[in-house]
């Protein structure tokens, strides 16, 4: 998802028995449903996979910006830019509630920053595939916002408090995200051919992308277990990728386009929709650091970064002088 | 590296003359600037009408380890509730 695959450390799911008391009492708050707090007792291993999780969300909010900021300048009417700058503009929002939620936890975000620089700390797979046409902003709103929901309401209800209150926030500002962009699909759709055949061919791009967003099969995985036990992952990445397939495809069949994957039918023992295999190698690959954009992604956040530190610094300054100036008058 | 920026706790009153509400923080360079960036990260849909910004370093708080002794003398005290005391049904307006 927006934070994939993250490690907790664990080796293998803890017994009570095998607990301190202070772990018995804290997975009891966890298991009744109380929210953990900053300054509360909590397991190590709890606090850096939480850093870990929030700065990779908070990360991927970030250079999630990117793709979709390529097309601000280019945006086919003054509405539909002011719109994408709005959502955008959104997206900075998630980024800063989330870092200030990872903060409170003992990480500073200078050190999460430079993480990011470094390659240490992840960003969500999806944002390293390009955004070739206006269609593309269309796909995003309308599958990767809509794969972040999937993701982001079940997350409302996870053990922590700053984590928990984020996400309640994020999801109260999605549900634009997300149809903006099936609005843009629908004009698309109802339009010429060729701009129905753009639709299409984002749909064939950002499909699979998307549905590897949810990260692999995890239901076996010792890391998930860990997660589910401190809820700080509330449904398995399968569970999430199914609901995301049921919701979207009639989506689809509502717009006249098509999933490019022939395997896809309706199952009706199952109740399900049945999907074909999802190329790993490809998620890998790109987590690696082998994407289309990955360097490019990287490439223009510590550009950013690098060029802002001037303005970051007389900003600085400026505030000190200010408040010397005023110490002196008193 | 340069320092950071301080941290900055923020605090909305909502339109409909409640009390501000903590809504979460951000690093500002000062007291002018957090207001500003606290309009753009927590104000975009109109959540509010007037915004406070506290330097977290100045906020003191009790220690979830006081919880027992701060809290509990309350618990026992239910008579501050109105519901300790039943009316009988006959009598109205109270
Ligand atoms: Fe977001
Ligand atoms: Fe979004």
């Amino acid at each position: 998802m927006y934070a994939q695959m993250v490690d907790t450390g664990a080796k293998k799911l803890r017994s009570p028995e095998e607990m301190t008391p202070e772990e018995r009492a804290f997975q009891a708050r966890v298991d009744a449903d109380i929210k953990i707090e900053p300054k509360d007792w909590m397991p190590e291993a709890y606090r850096k996979t939480l850093i870990r999780q929030i700065s990779q969300h908070a990360h991927s909010e970030i250079v999630g910006m990117l793709p979709e900021g390529n097309w601000i300048t280019r945006a086919p009417t003054l509405q539909r830019k002011a719109i994408l700058m709005a959502k955008v503009q959104d997206e900075a929002g998630h980024g800063l509630y989330l870092y200030c939620a990872a903060e409170t936890l003992g990480v500073s975000r200078d050190q999460m920053v430079a993480d990011l620089h470094s390659g240490k700390a992840k960003y969500s797979s999806i944002f390293n595939y390009p955004t070739l046409t206006w269609a593309d902003i269309g796909a995003i709103g309308w599958l990767v916002d809509g794969a972040a929901i999937m993701n982001q309401i079940p997350l409302c209800r996870c053990s922590f408090g700053p984590y928990s209150r984020a996400m309640i926030r994020v999801c109260k500002e999605e549900s634009f995200h997300q149809r903006q962009g099936f609005d843009i699909m629908i004009k698309l759709c109802r339009g010429t051919p060729e701009q129905k055949a753009m639709a299409q061919d984002a749909l064939n791009r950002w499909w699979w992308p998307s549905l590897m967003m949810f990260g692999p099969p995890d239901a076996s995985s010792v890391h998930s277990a860990q997660s589910a036990q401190w809820k700080i992952k509330i449904l398995s990445n399968d569970e999430l990728r199914q609901r995301f397939i049921e919701q979207t495809v009639p989506q689809a069949d509502f717009l006249g386009i098509t999933m490019p994957d022939p395997d896809l039918k309706w199952n009706p023992e199952r109740g399900h929709y049945d999907f074909g295999a999802i190329d790993w190698s490809e998620l890998y690959e790109v987590v690696k650091g082998n994407g289309p954009c990955n360097r490019d992604r990287l490439r223009a956040r510590v550009e950013a970064w690098e060029n802002g530190a001037w303005v970051r610094e007389a900003a600085l300054a400026h505030a000190a002088k200010r408040a010397a100036a005023a110490e002196k008058a008193a | 590296m340069s320092r950071e920026w301080p941290l900055w706790e923020i605090f909305i009153r909502s339109q409909h003359g409640l009390a501000h509400k903590h809504v979460g923080s951000l690093h500002a360079p000062d007291a002018e600037m957090a207001i500003k960036n606290a309009r753009d990260v927590y104000t975009r849909r109109n959540e509010g009408v007037s915004i406070w910004a506290v330097r977290s370093s100045e906020i003191a708080a009790s220690s979830p380890g006081e919880k027992g002794p701060l809290f509990e003398p309350a618990s026992s005290k239910v008579y501050r509730h109105p519901t300790f005391f039943p009316m009988p049904d006959e009598v109205k307006h109270i």
